[in-house]
């Protein structure tokens, strides 16, 4: 079965990261494929590289980045809320004369058409969120 | 079709709107702090045990042990579920609504 | 292009207080490009989101409450008010903006986008949709 994943809320501050990487480690565990994980609102924090927990914590932005790489996952950050929150890539850092780019292994950025799209193709959209 | 529930009853009224906007019959998973609804003998207590006599209420295990909740504080009725669990009740039913 | 499915956007926040109104209408918008059924649903405090006469001029906020009003241009006509919701809050329809489309198949009509339902019937809707993302 093909599940989408939509995640609202950003790391550390709130639990539905950490449920959703717990629900996508089940799904992948079960034979499940993950049609794309969207990072929407606040969640787009979950792709900034430049995070730096506390050793005795979870990193949960490399944990994202492992999960991808091992599976392939397509990591999706919402465009227009990563604008408004600081979230970019190389390119977009270019574009907009920012001083660093901060975008993790195994994401990229797209549009909320995206989100729409995981909808479509998927066979159950899972939205964790506050 | 599953309902999936993360706020405390105590908070917000995520909870309550689930059980007012499905279908009898529905499945409905409690996650992060909507465990505590589960509770057996809280203020709400009496709700929830009428709704597991209208609806299949689960509730997610890493999410009760990591709250300090034991199986024994909670409702009758209510079916504990691991993150296993919560993938096959996404599978199983056609849909899934996050009450957030 | 498979089956058209059926997407239902649930708004239970009140706008300004925080982002989750505003962007629940931008992406009903944007996802209207996609030719899928779509729907909105207003329980618990998303009935707020159509308040009638919203001026933000002192807040200083962006006023989005007049994007509403462009639904219907984007072929989204149905949005389902539940009536408990608008009771427990002391509203009635009348407090609502007067959203409106205009019937394709009827002469172009001009007929209203606000159904107010009862909880039973909204979980009737609910259980027919494919796809829910909620605000």
């Amino acid at each position: 079965m093909k599940f989408g994943i939509v995640i609202n809320e950003g790391p550390y501050q709130h639990q539905s990261s950490d449920t959703a990487y717990h629900f996508t480690k089940a799904a992948l565990a079960a034979g499940h494929t993950i049609v794309r994980v969207f990072y929407y609102h606040d969640g787009v924090n979950n792709g900034n590289n430049l995070a730096t927990p506390p050793q005795d914590d979870r990193d949960i932005v490399k944990r994202w980045s492992a999960l991808s790489k091992e599976h392939n996952l397509d990591l999706v950050v919402c465009v227009a809320a990563a604008q408004r929150r600081g979230i970019v890539d190389a390119d977009q850092a270019k574009r907009s004369g920012k001083h660093a780019e901060n975008l993790a292994d195994g994401f990229r950025i797209s549009g909320l058409g995206q989100l729409i799209e995981t909808g479509i193709e998927a066979d159950r959209l899972m939205v964790f969120g506050d | 079709m599953l309902h999936t529930v993360n706020k405390s009853p105590f908070q917000k009224n995520s909870f309550d709107t689930s059980l007012r906007l499905s279908r009898k019959g529905s499945d409905i998973l409690l996650i992060e702090d909507a465990v505590y609804a589960a509770l057996k003998d809280s203020a709400i207590a009496k709700t929830v045990k009428q709704a597991v006599t209208t609806h299949s209420i689960y509730v997610l295990e890493p999410d009760l042990m990591a709250r300090g909740l034991q199986p024994a504080r909670l409702i009758k009725g209510i079916q504990i579920v691991g993150y296993e669990g919560f993938v096959e009740l996404a599978v199983k039913n056609d849909k899934v609504q996050s009450w957030l | 292009m498979g089956a058209i499915k059926k997407f239902m956007y649930i708004n239970r926040t009140a706008p300004y207080g925080s982002i989750y109104s505003l962007e629940g209408l931008e992406v009903a918008l944007i996802g209207a490009a996609f030719d899928q059924d779509v729907s909105m649903a207003f329980v618990d405090d998303g009935v707020f989101q159509l308040k009638k006469g919203q001026d933000t001029s002192k807040s200083g906020m962006k006023n989005f409450s007049l994007a509403y009003s462009a639904l219907g241009d984007y072929d989204i006509t149905k949005l389902y008010v539940e009536k408990e919701s608008l009771q427990a809050r002391g509203l009635t329809v009348e407090d609502l903006m007067p959203l409106t489309y205009e019937d394709q198949d009827d002469d172009y009509q001009e007929k209203p986008s606000i159904r107010v339902v009862d909880s039973e019937q909204l979980a009737d809707i609910i259980a027919e949709q494919d796809v829910l993302l909620n605000y």
